[in-house]
């Protein structure tokens, strides 16, 4: 459907209590599912009619680790035939194994090897589930927010043993993480101090 | 008596010209036909996306300069639009003609690359000789705007960094009237050439169903006929304003791909002409001083101008909290940034889509049942730059 509120008002009646919350942000639609759906709704709105949500466009995952459901997985969907784009969510908890949309996308294939590799979240019927963008025998994930920026371990070339070796990172100096914020409320609180003096001219 | 084959497994590269970087690729070959490709990414992973995070947003536009380095303001291009559609800002007229401008340039620079090095794969030296005279003029003009020939930091959210220098204009004026006939001498060269048709018609065809299943974009996916641009389909910045074709493939392979690009790039000199003709004087930022730092002459005199400054370039400006995709035609396909702010000045997530990842995926699937010689062919078509794909 051309109409973004068409689409959304057909997706939410066909699928029902499938979607969480949905929404219209950006010429967006933003949908929140459950886990458990995710199949049944890519599905759903890759071969219905009215959708045709033909290309996976991206998945990608969100690192809360405050929250309970720490991680949120995102799949970014795109339709040709309508010129429609929509984004799917969902939340799941470290250690949760997910589905893999490899049967219904072939390109999720590496998509989801580098969610994997990444914040480490494990697919479920993935074929080939390795690192991608790490090096080889890397440890971690390095995307999530309690991996450090300057990384855990460095590699250097070592005379003695003759081949590259691992060492933990050493910094002449740490990486410094200046805080700049300040109470300081920008445009919003100017914008509200200049309102209010209109309104009382 | 019987003999037992056994498939030769073969290793490509990291370290090997044909490869356009440093993609290592293991193919498993039955006598010259290729059963399986494995490409291992990830040698020029840099952690782009981890770094974005601890950086506010104004110094995390350079980042995008080094993904795709063959053209790097269309990426900058992607990551301001998501900040200027967050932030709901309008970008002064002439500011979106100056970025569509570096755009196509961009595009022509990343083409030329791409359609020379792919002849240069299949055996033609010449082309990528002409074709690097251009694309070195095309990197004064980056260098004149922006004061570096690769890695621009050009754009802004709100505009672009400053305006074009004295003369500019003019020279880019020129070169629109130039170039076109260094296209046709390359395509004197191998449009009709026997050994390039030979190598590239029929090669690595992708049908349609199989572009979208393998969430192609950009020349890949209208080289196999399917009508879609982004420039077209989802006008940003002043591409609605603009008159330009697309030009659409037949058959899905390497040679259609390349007719697609030499062709883009003809359109490309079209667009830049309107740009310049277009274009009028006037502001090339935002005047919002909450986002765009002010000038150096009004630093002098206002103290209002100096907090700005001092604010703007220690904390930087905050983007309220919001989420958004946003894609533009880069010149290898559909370049996207998803972008989660959260209040503060440095952005929470910021997921880059580059459309190199999801082609060379596909390598598998278009390299099966090829001969070897045929391997550099296709990866050459496919358009690859490591920089976007490993990040």
């Amino acid at each position: 459907m051309n109409n973004l509120i068409d689409l959304e008002k057909k997706i939410n009646s066909e699928l029902g209590t499938k979607i969480n919350t949905s929404e219209i942000k950006h010429h967006q639609i933003y949908l929140e599912i459950d886990s458990e759906d995710l199949i049944d709704v890519v599905l759903f709105v890759k071969t219905n009619k009215d959708t045709k949500f033909r290309q996976l466009i991206d998945i990608t995952v969100v690192d809360y680790p405050e929250r309970s459901k720490r991680f949120k997985i995102i799949y970014l969907f795109l339709s040709h035939e309508f010129n429609q784009r929509m984004i799917l969510s969902y939340d799941i908890t470290e250690n949760e194994v997910i589905s893999s949309l490899t049967s219904i996308f072939p390109s999720a294939n590496w998509m989801e090897r580098e969610v994997f590799d990444m914040y480490g979240v494990n697919f479920k019927d993935h074929p080939d589930l390795r690192r991608i963008l790490t090096d080889y025998g890397f440890e971690g994930h390095p995307l999530r927010k309690d991996f450090p920026l300057t990384g855990l371990t460095e590699v250097r070339y070592n005379e003695d043993q003759k081949k590259v070796i691992r060492e933990p990172v050493k910094l002449e100096q740490n990486y410094r993480n200046f805080d700049y914020e300040s109470p300081w409320e920008g445009t919003k609180y100017i914008k509200e101090l200049t309102n209010n003096n209109d309104e009382k001219n | 008596m019987t003999k037992k084959i056994k498939n030769l497994n073969l290793n490509f590269g990291p370290q090997h010209p044909a490869a356009h970087g440093v993609l290592r690729l293991i193919l498993e070959l039955d006598g010259e036909v290729v059963e399986k490709a494995d490409p291992h990414i990830g040698l020029l992973h840099r952690g782009t996306e981890k770094l974005i995070e601890n950086k506010t947003y104004m110094q995390a536009v350079p980042y995008f300069d080094r993904l795709d380095y063959v053209a790097p303001m269309n990426q900058e291009h992607a990551f301001a639009l998501a900040i200027e559609k967050i932030l709901d800002i309008d970008v002064p007229i002439r500011a979106q003609f100056i970025r569509v401008m570096f755009c196509e340039i961009g595009r022509i620079l990343s083409h030329i690359l791409n359609v020379t090095t792919q002849a240069l794969d299949v055996g033609a030296l010449t082309p990528s000789l002409w074709g690097f005279e251009e694309r070195e003029t095309l990197m004064t003009f980056y260098e004149r705007a922006s004061g570096s020939r690769l890695h621009a930091n050009y754009f802004r959210a709100g505009g672009v960094h400053q305006d074009l220098p004295a003369g500019l204009e003019t020279d880019i004026a020129k070169f629109c009237e130039t170039f076109p006939k260094i296209i046709n001498d390359l395509e004197k060269l191998l449009t009709d050439n026997r050994i390039f048709k030979q190598r590239n018609v029929d090669i690595g065809i992708v049908t349609k169903e199989d572009a979208l299943d393998y969430s192609f974009s950009g020349v890949m996916i209208r080289g196999s006929g399917v009508p879609w641009d982004l420039r077209k389909s989802q006008p940003y910045d002043c591409y609605d304003q603009l008159e330009f074709k697309i030009p659409v493939g037949k058959n899905g392979d390497c040679y259609d791909r390349y007719l697609c690009r030499i062709e883009e790039m003809k359109e490309s000199i079209k667009i830049i002409k309107q740009c310049l003709s277009k274009m009028e004087k006037g502001p090339i930022k935002t005047f919002d001083g909450k986002i765009t730092p002010p000038s150096k002459k009004d630093i002098k005199q206002s103290m209002e101008a100096l907090i700005h400054h001092f604010k703007l370039f220690t904390e930087g400006y905050r983007v309220p909290k919001d989420e958004i995709y946003t894609a533009v035609e880069a010149p290898k396909g559909e370049f996207g940034v998803y972008l989660i702010s959260d209040g503060s000045s440095k952005p929470y997530k910021c997921k880059i889509r580059a459309p190199g990842f999801s082609h060379l995926q596909s390598m598998d699937y278009l390299i099966k049942g090829h001969m070897l010689a045929d391997v550099p062919a296709v990866l050459g078509s496919l358009d690859i730059v490591f920089g976007e794909v490993d990040r």
